[in-house]
C-alpha cells in the first residue's frame, strides 16, 4: 500500500438494524485529500462513516488507517474513544454539540485526550479565527446558537483533537444555502492547511465542488467513483443528485 | 421560643440539612449520568460510618485515619458495586439496573448483619466535639454543631469545582447529556462513571462519619431513612442539579427540626413531613426547584 494512503477500506458489509446496509465497498483515502460519500437518505453514508469511527461494530471487512508514525492499522472493532488518539475525530450527523455547556466548554471537550494546556488555547484561537461567531458567542450556552453556528462549533470541536482524518458527517443539513457555502468555504480551507477529509453528504453538488475524488453510494453499493470536478459533469450523476 | 432553643434548632437544622445534601448530591449525581437511582448510596452511608467506628473505637485509631480509612472503603465499595452490579447492565433496560440497585441494598444491609450483627454500637464522641462554648449569655454551642454544616459546605464547594472547573467534570457533564458523542471526543465512559460513583462515595461516607458523631450510634439499617430523606432531598431539588441536592436537603433539614420545634406535639408525625414535601414537589413542578426536563433516553 502507498505511503501516501491514510485510510484503506476493502470490501466493508455493515448490518445495521437487521438490514445489510453497506455491501462490500472499497474506499481509499490519500493523505491531503478531500473524499466525499455521496447518496440519497439510506445508501449507506452513515454506517460506513460510524463504522469507521468505531460507533457501529461487528461489520465485516476491512478498515485500515496510517497512523502518525506511518504505521497502517486494523480498525476493526476499536473503541470510539481510543479514535481520536490515533488523529480520527468525527463531526457526526445532527451537530450534537453539547447544548447545555458553553461554546468554549465544547471545544475544550474536543480536546479532551490533548495535554498541552498552551497549544489547546492556540487551537481555540485557530478555531476562532476560523469561525468569528463562535467566539462572539464563546460564553454562550452551545444550546442557543443558531444551527448554522453549531454546525460551526462540531466543526470546530471535531479540529480541537488535532485529527490527521477529519471526518464530517452532513455539515449541510438544515443549512441554508449562502451557509452551506461558507461552512464548505471552511472546509475546503482547513483542506488546504494540510487536513485529509472525509465528507459525507447528500448535498452532491456542494461536496463534489470541493472534493478531490467522490464515491456514489446507492443502497450499500458505490455506483460510480472519479474525481469531484469529473462527477459534477457525469450526466448519471446530473439526473441523479443535481436536479438534471 | 428562647433565643438560645432558637438557635440550637437552627444549627440543628443547617447540620441535618446539610448532611441530607451531602448524601444526596451522591444520587442527582448518578442519576445525572446514568439516569439510575442508586438505592445502595444509603448504604454506602451506613459502611462509612461503621468503617470510621471500627477503626476509631474497635482499633482504637486516631480520628484523622479511622476518617481517611472511612473514606477510602466506602469509595472502594462504591466502585465494586458499579462495577459488578451496575456495569454489566449498562446496555439492559433501565429497569434492570434498578432492580439490580435494589438487591445490592438488600446485600450491603444484610451483609452488614452478618458481619457487623445487627445490634447497635455505641459511638463515643471525642470531647472536644461536644463540650459547649459559651456564644454570649445566654447561648452556648458545641463545635460539632458549627462544624457538620462547616464540612458539609467545604465538600459541596469542592464538589462543585470538580464538577465545574476540571476536565474530568466537563466530561461527567457532557456523558449526562449525550454518552456516544463524548465517547467520541476520546473520553472513557466507563472510567468518569467510576469517578461519579468514588465521589458519591466518598460524601455519603463522610456524611455517614457525621452523621455517627451526631447520633452517636451504629446499626446496619442506620442508612435506610436518611438515604430516602436525602433521595427526596435530590428530587425536590431537581435531580441533577448539584445545587439543587443541597438546597433540597438544607430544605428538608429546616422542615423536620422546625415542625418539631414549633410545634413539639407533631413529632412522631417528623418522618412524614418529608414525603408530604415530595409529594407537593411532584404535584407542583415535578422537575423539582432547580432541575430541567430531561427527556428520556431511548
Amino acid at each position: 500500500m502507498p505511503d501516501d494512503v491514510i485510510l484503506d477500506i476493502q470490501d466493508l458489509n455493515v448490518w445495521y438494524g437487521g438490514i445489510h446496509a453497506v455491501k462490500g465497498i472499497n474506499i481509499l483515502i490519500k493523505r491531503g485529500e478531500i473524499v466525499t460519500l455521496i447518496g440519497a437518505n439510506g445508501a449507506g453514508k452513515s454506517s460506513t462513516i460510524r463504522s469507521i469511527a468505531g460507533l457501529i461494530r461487528g461489520y465485516k471487512g476491512y478498515i485500515g488507517y496510517r497512523n502518525r508514525a506511518g504505521e497502517m492499522l486494523r480498525l476493526n472493532n476499536r473503541q470510539p474513544e481510543n479514535m481520536v488518539k490515533m488523529g480520527i475525530a468525527l463531526s457526526p450527523e445532527g451537530r450534537r454539540i453539547l447544548p447545555h455547556l458553553t461554546v468554549e466548554e465544547n471545544l475544550f471537550l474536543g480536546a479532551y485526550t490533548r495535554t498541552d494546556t498552551v497549544e489547546i488555547d492556540n487551537d481555540i484561537d485557530y478555531v476562532y479565527e476560523l469561525f468569528p461567531r463562535l467566539k462572539e458567542r464563546r460564553l454562550q450556552k452551545g444550546g442557543t446558537l443558531s444551527g448554522g453556528e453549531q454546525q460551526m462549533l462540531a466543526v470546530g470541536r471535531a479540529l480541537m483533537s488535532r485529527p490527521d482524518l477529519l471526518m464530517l458527517d452532513e455539515p449541510s443539513l438544515g443549512l441554508a444555502p449562502m451557509l452551506v457555502a461558507e461552512v464548505f468555504g471552511i472546509i475546503r480551507e482547513i483542506n488546504r492547511q494540510g487536513k485529509t477529509i472525509l465528507l459525507v453528504e447528500q448535498n452532491a453538488f456542494a461536496a463534489l465542488s470541493i472534493a478531490d475524488k467522490a464515491y456514489v453510494l446507492e443502497v450499500g453499493t458505490i455506483t460510480i467513483e472519479g474525481a469531484g470536478a469529473e462527477l459534477l459533469q457525469d450526466p448519471r450523476v446530473k439526473e441523479a443528485y443535481l436536479g438534471g | 421560643m428562647s433565643l438560645n432553643m432558637f438557635i440550637q434548632n437552627f444549627f440543628n437544622a443547617l447540620g441535618l440539612g446539610a448532611l441530607y445534601g451531602l448524601i444526596a448530591v451522591g444520587y442527582t449525581m448518578v442519576y445525572g449520568i446514568l439516569r439510575l437511582i442508586n438505592f445502595a448510596h444509603g448504604d454506602i452511608f451506613m459502611l462509612g460510618a461503621y468503617f470510621v467506628f471500627f477503626a476509631t473505637i474497635q482499633f482504637k485509631l486516631p480520628w484523622g485515619v479511622g476518617v481517611v480509612i472511612a473514606i477510602i472503603g466506602a469509595t472502594v465499595v462504591g466502585l465494586l458495586v458499579d462495577r459488578i452490579a451496575y456495569r454489566p447492565l449498562r446496555a439492559a433496560p433501565r429497569i434492570s439496573a434498578l432492580i439490580s440497585a435494589i438487591g445490592v441494598s438488600f446485600f450491603l444491609e444484610n451483609l452488614a448483619v452478618v458481619v457487623f450483627t445487627g445490634m447497635p454500637r455505641a459511638v463515643i464522641q471525642p470531647d472536644w466535639l461536644v463540650s459547649p462554648i459559651k456564644m454570649s449569655e445566654e447561648v452556648s454551642l458545641i463545635p460539632l454543631a458549627l462544624i457538620v454544616p462547616f464540612v458539609s459546605f467545604a465538600l459541596i464547594g469542592a464538589l462543585l469545582w470538580i464538577v465545574y472547573k476540571t476536565k474530568p467534570g466537563l466530561a461527567m457533564r457532557s456523558i449526562s447529556h449525550d454518552i456516544e458523542t463524548t465517547r467520541l471526543m476520546g473520553v472513557s465512559v466507563d472510567r468518569i462513571i467510576a469517578l461519579t460513583f468514588a465521589l458519591g462515595s466518598a460524601l455519603a461516607a463522610l456524611a455517614g462519619i457525621m452523621w455517627a458523631l451526631r447520633y452517636p450510634r451504629v446499626e446496619p439499617f442506620m442508612g435506610i431513612f436518611p438515604g430516602f430523606k436525602a433521595f427526596i432531598a435530590a428530587v425536590f431539588g431537581g435531580i441533577g442539579s448539584i445545587p439543587g441536592a443541597m438546597i433540597g436537603g438544607l430544605t428538608l433539614g429546616f422542615v423536620e427540626i422546625m415542625s418539631i420545634a414549633f410545634f413539639p406535639n407533631m413529632s412522631g408525625y417528623k418522618d412524614a413531613f418529608a414525603f408530604i414535601l415530595l409529594i407537593v414537589i411532584l404535584l407542583v413542578k415535578p422537575t423539582g426547584l432547580m432541575g430541567e426536563r430531561m427527556e428520556e433516553k431511548i
